[in-house]
């Protein structure tokens, strides 16, 4: 039977019956619903899709939008000359950098009606902006008096409050008057920017520095703590690369069927899933008060990261090795090679791309770890400088990017959550070319057999 | 310093020994490159080997062992009178190595000379001013007990690291002239080398079973060492938690109870978001995207897993937990009291479990087979009819695995909850209320506190201990039931 024979009889049955329509051409009731079912149901998938892509969205503009204030701070410049007379009249006085400060204010109005406009201020309100001008400047000119007398540009750093009115966190709205900051100055604060005293440049400080002590937000920075992330991730590299090939190389290539390659694979899997405070107790117990290692020190951090990052890479590692035809295999061992000049010189460098990529996001993984950090003494506040060398690099206490992070986020002062946003986007900036590195490694080398 | 010039000479030994057996084997051979059992480079390549490896292997016995014999020997020393009331010998032999170092370090800066580090009395010198004046961080007086112990420890060290030197250098230079000995043409050097290397990837691949090994018996060890001080009956079946640090812990209340409530409550609350979420995902993206939405969605959905813990812990803390608080809490619906709730931490850890769900099981999903798809479209039944009635069932099990395991990844994080769920522990039903968990408490109890002799520290491990028992269990569970569904259609 075809279409065409059938087609006119449906043509001829009248649209509307009383009763249930038993043709292919309209929809019944019990087909509306499964429809409707059907409907229903792949909305749901779609809304979970959605939900996943919409979270990630939120948290990608979060963390841009509240980590980018990180990366400027605002300065107060004022050209400033001194002449030899002030100074030595300044250094008589009893309070000498209160004679500093209104040597200051004069200049600053000196150069504010210069640019055209004129307000009086007094020095308290200076104070709530730059902070203590005095002891900067009195400082700066002890120590090279042959400045005296010449123009000399400074750059003063504003107080926290006076930056986050600067990059928004701070609003006349939302703030209170305090002895830190006063809605009027806020009036002179936009004053002196647009004679553009006061200025908003990039931060090279929060890049390139330490950990500063719970009262001085403006001056904390990530530098310190991402060295210590760099010689944590050496040790890592250089410890869980060889153990894991090695290890994968054995169970993929030699392990015999028996009872301890079976324990060895199920402890290797447990492993992956063994919650990662789990590894910092064990790091804790063992390396520290077992075997006496330095705390908070980068090579302790380093291998209790190794015995976390081993799982991933091992995992990877046997991926790769099976993705080797054995006929390489066959063929190496055909021309007389043994078993293992056939696995090191054939098999090996053929998964070598797989198992680098295995190997940076193991590595992405661990640089991403605080818990176990935490544990065995790697907390922010311990980053207070460079380390003095390469062997200090990693025995010297030190911290790393997110147990640094953390410390800030445990502060109460709300200038830190500022540095914890900015000091997220350097980790996910690490994070991100670590992993266009891997993508970019398997574009280029990996072969598909 | 010492340890890194020692590895660099043994590796300088090993390097010359390669070069020397290669160079043996070669004249034993004649010159005649064939006449050799094996290449040229696998006679260096075992003289290498038999300079580096046990010596390497000695050193690391060594330097495990050493420690031991000057702990014992330094203990001997010190009489129980100077132990004072409240402390241990544990701290005081702390107190000692800590001394020792100090003095080390300050005939380092030449702030004392090494003859008056060796023969100072504490009762005579005033030790303890001149090593902080020296920059030295050393807690309470030095006692005469102690400062002669640290002496005695320094001694000890110093002997001990010279004589490791002498005896590893010795362990190296005998192993190569050893192989050096047997290298002639007939020796079969690539058979001795390639065993050599069986063994050390054994050893590598035992190292994962050395890890386990370490992980249970630190918890073990130390549990037991917090039994001795506090019930183990209290600790499993009270209800309070409220350490207290004065009076070394003697006082404190440390019931499991409260932190097992808010560790299942968080996790109840991220799992109830992950679980339909990512479920609904993964079978829109296997049974219904089209190859180029799944190509775009899926890694998208998967960066979400690779976000480092921390970044959703700030997450939590700043912008969820004041954003909950403005609907809940006083201007809202008044039951929330502060932004870190279980609510909180339980939102955002679903976040981040939802591709650990939806990978997992679209894995699983994409498993059942086509024919079993195939059937169903060809009795009639819809896409989502397939789904419900066809392939759920098939991969329900595989399904429960991946819920357990993401179960255990709730139970066992820890930065999340450490800055979004509150510090203090309590039994209640509001989840908007403040909890703590596990994980949150051994952070605090051993971030930054090197004693282990007071309950308050040791509590840490008993909760390591039961974390790590429960998360093992559902681990097993979850892989046992995976492994089982998955060899059924294979």
């Amino acid at each position: 039977m075809t279409d065409t024979t059938i087609s006119p009889k449906v043509a001829e049955m009248p649209a509307n019956l009383p009763f249930k329509s038993k043709s292919l051409y309209e929809v019944d009731d019990l087909t509306r619903k499964r429809n409707a079912a059907e409907r229903r149901f792949k909305a749901y998938g779609v809304a979970a899709v959605c939900i996943g892509l919409f979270f990630l969205v939120v948290l990608a503009y979060t963390i841009i939008s509240e980590g980018i204030p990180a990366f400027s701070r605002t300065i107060v410049e004022v050209e400033f000359s001194l002449t030899q007379e002030q100074f030595d009249e300044a250094e008589g006085q009893l309070f000498k950098t209160k004679a500093y400060e209104q040597i200051f204010i004069g200049a600053l109005q000196g150069q504010l009606q210069e640019s055209g406009v004129s307000v009086p201020f007094d020095a308290t309100t200076i104070e709530r902006i730059v902070g203590k001008p005095g002891n900067t400047i009195r400082t700066y000119f002890k120590a090279n008096q042959d400045k005296l007398g010449d123009a000399v540009g400074f750059e003063l750093a504003a107080s926290s409050r006076v930056d986050g009115y600067m990059n928004g966190r701070v609003t006349r709205e939302n703030m209170t008057d305090s002895r830190f900051l006063q809605k009027t100055d806020l009036d002179l604060v936009d004053i002196l920017v647009d004679a553009g005293v006061i200025k908003t440049v990039f931060n090279w400080n929060f890049i390139t520095g330490a950990d500063s002590g719970v009262d001085n937000p403006g001056a904390a920075g990530i530098g310190a703590s991402v060295v210590g992330s760099f010689f944590m991730m050496l040790v890592v590299l250089f410890l869980s690369l060889p153990i894991g090939v090695a290890t994968s190389i054995y169970l993929e290539e030699f392990a015999p069927q028996n009872r301890i390659t079976d324990l060895i694979e199920v402890n290797i899997s447990n492993l992956a899933a063994v919650p990662s405070i789990v590894f910092g107790i064990l790091g804790l117990a063992v390396f520290i008060q077992f075997m006496h290692l330095p705390q908070s020190a980068p090579i302790v951090g380093g291998l209790v990261l190794t015995l976390m990052t081993l799982p991933t890479i091992i995992i990877s590692t046997r991926a790769s090795l099976k993705a080797v035809p054995p006929s390489i295999r066959d063929a190496a061992l055909g021309i007389g090679a043994s078993k293992m000049q056939a696995i090191f010189h054939h098999v090996l460098p053929l998964a070598m791309p797989g198992i680098l990529t295995g190997t940076i996001i193991g590595l992405a993984q661990a640089l991403g770890e605080t818990a176990p950090l935490l544990l065995i003494g790697m907390v922010g506040f311990v980053a207070r400088g460079y380390p003095e060398g390469l062997i200090a690099g990693f025995t010297d206490p030190n911290s790393a990017m997110p147990a640094q992070i953390y410390t800030w986020a445990a502060r109460a002062d709300f200038a830190f959550y500022e540095k914890a946003w900015g000091g997220i986007v350097v980790l996910l900036i690490f994070l991100l070319s670590m992993n266009i590195l891997a993508i970019i490694l398997r574009r280029r080398f990996e072969r598909r057999w | 310093m010492s340890l890194f010039w020692l590895i660099l000479i043994v590796l300088a030994i090993a390097v010359v020994g390669y070069v020397l057996g290669r160079a043996r084997a070669m004249s034993s051979a004649g010159g005649e490159r064939s006449a050799l059992h094996s290449l040229p480079s696998y006679y260096g390549a075992n003289v290498a080997m038999k300079a580096a490896v046990p010596a390497f292997l000695f050193l690391i016995v060594w330097l495990l062992a050493q420690p031991f014999y000057v702990n014992s020997e330094i203990s001997a020393m010190i009489p129980d009178s100077a132990i004072s009331e409240g402390s241990s010998r544990g701290l005081v032999l702390a107190e000692v190595r800590r001394a020792a170092r100090g003095l080390d370090n300050a005939v380092a800066s030449d702030a004392i000379t090494e003859d008056f580090a060796r023969n100072a009395r504490a009762d005579f010198n005033d030790i303890t001013a001149r090593l902080k004046e020296a920059g030295q961080i050393v807690t309470s007086d030095i006692t005469q007990p102690v400062l002669r112990a640290a002496q005695r420890y320094r001694v000890l060290t110093a002997a001990g690291n010279l004589y490791m030197t002498i005896a590893v250098i010795l362990v190296a230079i005998v192993g190569a002239l050893w192989a050096l000995r047997e290298t002639n043409a007939q020796f079969r050097a690539r058979n001795t080398v390639e065993k050599g290397v069986q063994a050390i990837l054994i050893a590598a691949a035992s190292i994962a079973i050395l890890t386990t090994i370490g992980i249970v018996l630190s918890l073990v060890f130390n549990t037991i060492e917090f039994f001795k001080l506090y019930p183990a009956a209290d600790f499993f079946f009270g209800v309070t938690w409220s350490p207290s640090f004065s009076g070394r812990g003697g006082s404190s209340e440390l019931g499991i109870i409260p932190l097992l409530w808010g560790t299942f409550y968080i996790s109840f609350v991220a799992l109830a978001v992950a679980v339909p979420v990512g479920l609904f995902a993964a079978i829109y993206l296997s049974e219904y995207a089209g190859p180029r939405v799944r190509a775009v969605a899926k890694p998208l959905l998967e960066i979400l897993a690779g976000i480092p813990t921390i970044v959703y812990g700030l997450f939590a803390l700043l912008t969820v937990g004041p954003l909950l608080l403005s609907a809940f809490g006083d201007n809202g619906f008044g039951i929330m009291k502060a932004g870190t709730a279980v609510m909180t931490a339980g939102l955002v850890m679903g976040i981040m479990l939802i591709p650990f769900v939806s990978s997992l099981s679209d894995d699983i999903i994409n498993a059942v087979p086509q024919a079993m798809r195939d059937g169903s479209y060809g009795l009639g039944a819809t896409k989502s009819e397939t789904v419900k009635k066809v392939i759920l069932p098939a991969a329900l099990p595989g399904i429960v695995g991946a819920i357990l395991l993401a179960a255990s990844r709730a139970i066992g994080e820890t930065m999340i909850v450490v800055l979004g769920a509150g510090a203090a522990a309590r039994l209640s039903l509001n989840p908007f209320e403040a909890m703590t968990t596990v994980t949150a408490k051994i952070v605090s109890q051993l971030t930054g506190d090197a004693d282990f002799a007071s309950p308050v520290a040791l509590v840490a491990f008993a909760l390591g201990m039961t974390l790590f028992v429960v998360t093992l269990g559902l681990n097993i569970v979850a892989l046992y039931i995976v492994r089982k569904y998955r060899e059924q259609y294979d």
